[in-house]
C-alpha cells in the first residue's frame, strides 16, 4: 500500500471525543471562572476537571493508533507532505497568536501610553488623568489606586539574559540531535536531546524563580497596570509553549529509547524540533521588545 | 444519500477505499470521508442560518413600527449580537467549509482531504460551540448583547456574565476554523492530481486556497483578543482600560485586524463559485483566469492593511484616516477587475437561466452595489455622516446576503446534483430565486436611505420619520425568510426524488467533478486522475 495510493484512515473515535473534550474544556473553564468572579461555588472544576481527563485519554490514544499505524507501513511519503504542511500551518498560526500579543504591546507604548501622558496628535486624552507622564516600563498608571503599578521591573541582564543563552543552546542541541538521528547514531541522539530537556526544565525554573520575584519583592504583577499585563501575557503564553515543548522533546526521548524513528523517516521528531525552534525565535523577541526596550 | 454505493464494510479488510459508508449513528460521528463531514457541515450551516434567521425576524418585528412593541431593549441588543454571531461563525462560514470539503477534493482529483481524522475533529467541534454560546440566552444577564464586534468595555466592564462563555465559545470554533483551514491549505498543495498544476486549478479550489491561508492567519488573532478580554474581565489586566495605561481603541484595533480579513473569508470563496457557475451557463471559459487568481490574491493581502477604516470616528491620527481610506479604496480595483471578468465570460455566451444562474447574476450585481456602498464607506470624511448609521447595514447585508449566501445558495444548487444524484426541480428552484431576490432588495435597500437620513444601527426604537421604511425592510424580511421554507423543501425533495442526472449535470460544465457518476461514489479518485 505504501507509496502506491494516499491513506485515508479508518473511521475513528478519537476526534469526535475530541470535541466532547474541547466542549467540557470550554464550558467547565468559563463556568469556573464565571463563579469564582463572583464568589460562589459551582460544578465547573468537576467538568474542566472531565474535560482534561478526556483530553489525555484522547491524545494517549489517538497518538498511540497513529504511530501504531505508522508500524504498520500504512503511512505514504504523500502523507508525510500533509503532515508538513500541518505543522507548518499550525506553527504558522501560532506566530499570528503571538504577533497579535506583540501588537497590543507597540501599540501601547507606541500610542496609547504617550497619548495619556499629552504627547503626540492625541495627547488631548491627558485631561482624563492631568498630570499623568508617560514613561516606559510604565510604573506609575493613571490610576494608581485600581492599577497600582510595579516599584521596578526585572533586569534584562541578570535571569533573562541567562533564559536567553539556555534556549538558545538548546536550540543547537536539539539540532545536534536530529544529525544523529539521521547518522544513526543512537547514543548520540538520546544525550542531546536529554541535554536539550535539561536546558529547557533550567529555562522553566529559572521563568518560575522570576515571576515568584515579580509578585514577591517587585510588585510586578497581572494588575500593575499595562506593563505588567504585557509582560505576563507574553512571556506566560511563551513560558506555556516551552511547557508543551518541553512535554513534547520528552515523549520524543521516550520513544528513542523504545527504538522508535529511523534515519530517513521521523518526522514527529522533526515536528517538534521545528516547534522547539519557535518558541526559542518567540524567546529572542521577548528578550528584545520586553525585557531590554 | 439513499442511493450511495451501499457496500459494507468488511470486517477487516485492508484497503479503506473499498469502504461504503458504516451504519447508523456511528457514520457520522466517526467519519473520515470528506462527503460525509462536507454534508454534516452544510446541513449544521443550514440549521444555523435558521436559527439566525429568527433572530433577524425578531429585530425586523420589533422594528415594524416606532416604539417598544415586542422585546425589552436588552433582549433586542442580544439579538442583534447573536444574529451576527451566529450567521457569521455558525451559518456562513461552515457553509463555505462543507462546499470545499465536499468540492475541492473532487476538483483537484485527490482521494480525500488531506488529514481526515483532523477534519472530523473540525467539524464536531462546531456543534459544541454554538451549544455553549446560544445556552448563554438561558443564563442569569442573558446572552452577549455587546454587538457582534463586541467593542470593550461594553464587553468587559459592562458585559453580562454570560461573556466568559462567549469568550470560550469562540476560543474552540476559533480552534475549529484553523484546524479546517490547514486541511485545507494541506489538500491543495499536497493532493493534487498529477498534471493538475496550480494555474489548473479551478477557480474554487484557488480562492478557498487563499481564503484559508486568511483563516490560518487572523482567527489566531481573535484568539488573542477574547484572551485579552477574559485577562481584563476576570485577572485584573488593564488591556482595555486607560486607568492602567492600555487603551480600549487597542481592542478595536486587535479585533479589526481579525475582523476585516474575515470579511474577506466570507467572500473570496463566493467569488470562486461564481467564477464556476458563470461560465458553465454561459458555456463560455472563464473571461481572464490568471488575471481571477492574482485578483483574488491582491485583495487578501490588501485586506491586512484596510482594518481601521471600521474605526475612522474613533480619533485615529490624520496620517492613519488617510492610509486606511486609500488603502481601502485600491481593493475596489482587484474587485473591478473580477466583476468585469464575469460580465466578459457572459458577453457573447450561449447564455441560459438556470436556478444557479440566476442565483449567480443576482450575485454579481447586487454584491456591486454593496461594493460601491462600501466605496462610499471608505471615503473618511463621508463616513463621519455614516458611520453607525444603517447605511453600513445596508451596505454590510448587501456584500453578505445577496452576496455570499447567495453563492452558498447558488453552489447548493449548482452542485446538489452531483451529490444526490437528482436533476433539479427548476420551477422551485426558481420560486425560490425569485422570493429571496425579490425579499432581500425590499428589506436592505430602504435601509439605505434611513441610514443616509442618520438612523442609528443597533436601536429597538426610532423616531417617527424612519417609519415607513422600517416598516417595509420587514415586510421584506419576512418574505425572504419564509422563502427560506421553499429552499429547505427543494433541497429535501432532490435528496429524495428526481429525475436521475448525468455525470455531467450541466450541459456547459466542465472540471473533474462532472467526470465521476452523479452521486458522486463514497469514495472517487482513489487512484489519481491524469490532468494534461
Amino acid at each position: 500500500m505504501s507509496g502506491s495510493t494516499y491513506y485515508v484512515p479508518e473511521q475513528s473515535k478519537w476526534p469526535i471525543l475530541a470535541s466532547i473534550a474541547l466542549g467540557l474544556l470550554a464550558y467547565g473553564a468559563a463556568m469556573t471562572l464565571t463563579s469564582m468572579s463572583a464568589d460562589r461555588d459551582s460544578i465547573g472544576p468537576w467538568v474542566l476537571g472531565a474535560g482534561f481527563l478526556v483530553i489525555f485519554y484522547v491524545i494517549f490514544g489517538w497518538f498511540k493508533d497513529q504511530i501504531r499505524e505508522e508500524a504498520e507501513g500504512l503511512h505514504s511519503d504523500q502523507l508525510d507532505g500533509s503532515y508538513r504542511q500541518g505543522m507548518l500551518w499550525f506553527i504558522f498560526s501560532e506566530v499570528m497568536f503571538f504577533a497579535a500579543f506583540f501588537g497590543a504591546l507597540f501599540y501601547v507604548r507606541t500610542f496609547s501610553v504617550p497619548w495619556l501622558g499629552g504627547e503626540g496628535e492625541k495627547g488631548v486624552a491627558n485631561m482624563l488623568w492631568e498630570g499623568f507622564t508617560a514613561t516606559w516600563p510604565l510604573l506609575q498608571t493613571p490610576d494608581m489606586k485600581q492599577f497600582p503599578g510595579a516599584q521596578n521591573i526585572i533586569d534584562p541582564w541578570h535571569l533573562p539574559l541567562v533564559n536567553t543563552i539556555l534556549l538558545i543552546s538548546s536550540s543547537v542541541t536539539v539540532t545536534f540531535a536530529h544529525h544523529a538521528l539521521k547518522e544513526n547514531k543512537r547514543r548520540a541522539l538520546e544525550a542531546w536531546l536529554a541535554a536539550t530537556i535539561l536546558l529547557a526544565a533550567v529555562f522553566l525554573y529559572f521563568q518560575a524563580v522570576e515571576y515568584h520575584e515579580a509578585y514577591t519583592e517587585l510588585g510586578l504583577t497581572l494588575q500593575a497596570g499595562i506593563y505588567g499585563a504585557t509582560f505576563f501575557m507574553l512571556t506566560g503564553f511563551h513560558g506555556f509553549h516551552v511547557m508543551l515543548g518541553t512535554t513534547m522533546l520528552f515523549v520524543m526521548l521516550l520513544r528513542c529509547f523504545d527504538g522508535a524513528f529511523s534515519p530517513e523517516k521521523h518526522f514527529a521528531f522533526e515536528a517538534v524540533a521545528w516547534y522547539w525552534h519557535f518558541v526559542d525565535v518567540v524567546w529572542v523577541g521577548l528578550f528584545i521588545f520586553v525585557y531590554i526596550l | 444519500m439513499a442511493t450511495v454505493d451501499v457496500d459494507l464494510p468488511h470486517v477487516k479488510d485492508d484497503d479503506p477505499h473499498h469502504h461504503g459508508p458504516a451504519k447508523g449513528l456511528g457514520r457520522w460521528l466517526f467519519t473520515t470521508n470528506h462527503k460525509d463531514i462536507g454534508s454534516m457541515y452544510l446541513i449544521f450551516s443550514l440549521c444555523m442560518f435558521m436559527i439566525g434567521g429568527i433572530m433577524a425576524l425578531i429585530i425586523r418585528a420589533e422594528l415594524f413600527q416606532p416604539g417598544l412593541q415586542l422585546v425589552e431593549p436588552n433582549f433586542f441588543n442580544q439579538m442583534t449580537t447573536m444574529h451576527g454571531l451566529i450567521m457569521v461563525f455558525g451559518a456562513v462560514m461552515p457553509a463555505f467549509v462543507g462546499l470545499a470539503n465536499w468540492m475541492i477534493p473532487m476538483q483537484i482529483g485527490a482521494p480525500d482531504m488531506a488529514l481526515p481524522r483532523m477534519n472530523n475533529w473540525s467539524f464536531w467541534i462546531l456543534p459544541f460551540a454554538f451549544l455553549i454560546l446560544l445556552s448563554s440566552l438561558f443564563m442569569p444577564g442573558g446572552a452577549p448583547n455587546f454587538g457582534w464586534t463586541f467593542y470593550a468595555p461594553l464587553s468587559t466592564t459592562y458585559a453580562p456574565e454570560s461573556v466568559t462563555f462567549f469568550i470560550f465559545g469562540v476560543h474552540i470554533m476559533g480552534a475549529s476554523s484553523i484546524m479546517g483551514a490547514i486541511n485545507i491549505i494541506a489538500t491543495i498543495l499536497n493532493m493534487r492530481a498529477p498534471g493538475m498544476t496550480l494555474m489548473k486549478m479551478p477557480m474554487f479550489t484557488w480562492t478557498w486556497l487563499i481564503t484559508a491561508f486568511l483563516l490560518i492567519a487572523v482567527m489566531p488573532v481573535l484568539a488573542g483578543v477574547v484572551t485579552m478580554m477574559l485577562m481584563d474581565i476576570h485577572f485584573g489586566t488593564s488591556f482595555f482600560n486607560a486607568a492602567g495605561g492600555g487603551d480600549p481603541v487597542l481592542f478595536q484595533h486587535v479585533f479589526w485586524f481579525f475582523g476585516h480579513p474575515e470579511v474577506y473569508i466570507m467572500i473570496l470563496p463566493a467569488f470562486g463559485i461564481i467564477s464556476e457557475i458563470i461560465p458553465t451557463f454561459a458555456r463560455k471559459r472563464l473571461f481572464g483566469y490568471s488575471s481571477m487568481v492574482y485578483a483574488v490574491a491582491s485583495i487578501a493581502l490588501l485586506s491586512f492593511v484596510v482594518w481601521a477604516h471600521h474605526m475612522f470616528t474613533v480619533g485615529m491620527p490624520l496620517v492613519g484616516e488617510v492610509f486606511f481610506m486609500f488603502a481601502t479604496m485600491l481593493i475596489a480595483v482587484p474587485t473591478g477587475v473580477k466583476v468585469f471578468n464575469w460580465v466578459a465570460t457572459m458577453f457573447r455566451g450561449s447564455m441560459t437561466f438556470e436556478t444557479p444562474m440566476l442565483f449567480a447574476l443576482a450575485f454579481v450585481v447586487l454584491f456591486t452595489i454593496g461594493g460601491f456602498s462600501g466605496l462610499m464607506l471608505a471615503i473618511a470624511p463621508a463616513d463621519f455622516q455614516y458611520h453607525d448609521t444603517y447605511f453600513v447595514v445596508a451596505h454590510f447585508h448587501y456584500v453578505l446576503v445577496p452576496g455570499a449566501i447567495f453563492s452558498i445558495m447558488a453552489a447548493a444548487y449548482y452542485w446538489l446534483p452531483k451529490w444526490t444524484g437528482h436533476q433539479l426541480n427548476e420551477t422551485m428552484g426558481k420560486l425560490h430565486f425569485w422570493l429571496s431576490f425579490v425579499g432581500v432588495n425590499i428589506t436592505f435597500f430602504p435601509m439605505h436611505f434611513v441610514g443616509l437620513a442618520g438612523m442609528p444601527r443597533r436601536i429597538p426604537d426610532y423616531a417617527l420619520q424612519f417609519a415607513d421604511f422600517n416598516s417595509m425592510a420587514s415586510v421584506g424580511a419576512f418574505i425572504f425568510g419564509f422563502s427560506q421554507l421553499v429552499f429547505i423543501y427543494n433541497i429535501i425533495q432532490n435528496v429524495r426524488v428526481g429525475e436521475k442526472a448525468t455525470a455531467q449535470v450541466w450541459e456547459g460544465a466542465h472540471g473533474l467533478e462532472w467526470t465521476v457518476p452523479s452521486p458522486a461514489p463514497y469514495h472517487t479518485f482513489s487512484t489519481p486522475p491524469k490532468v494534461d
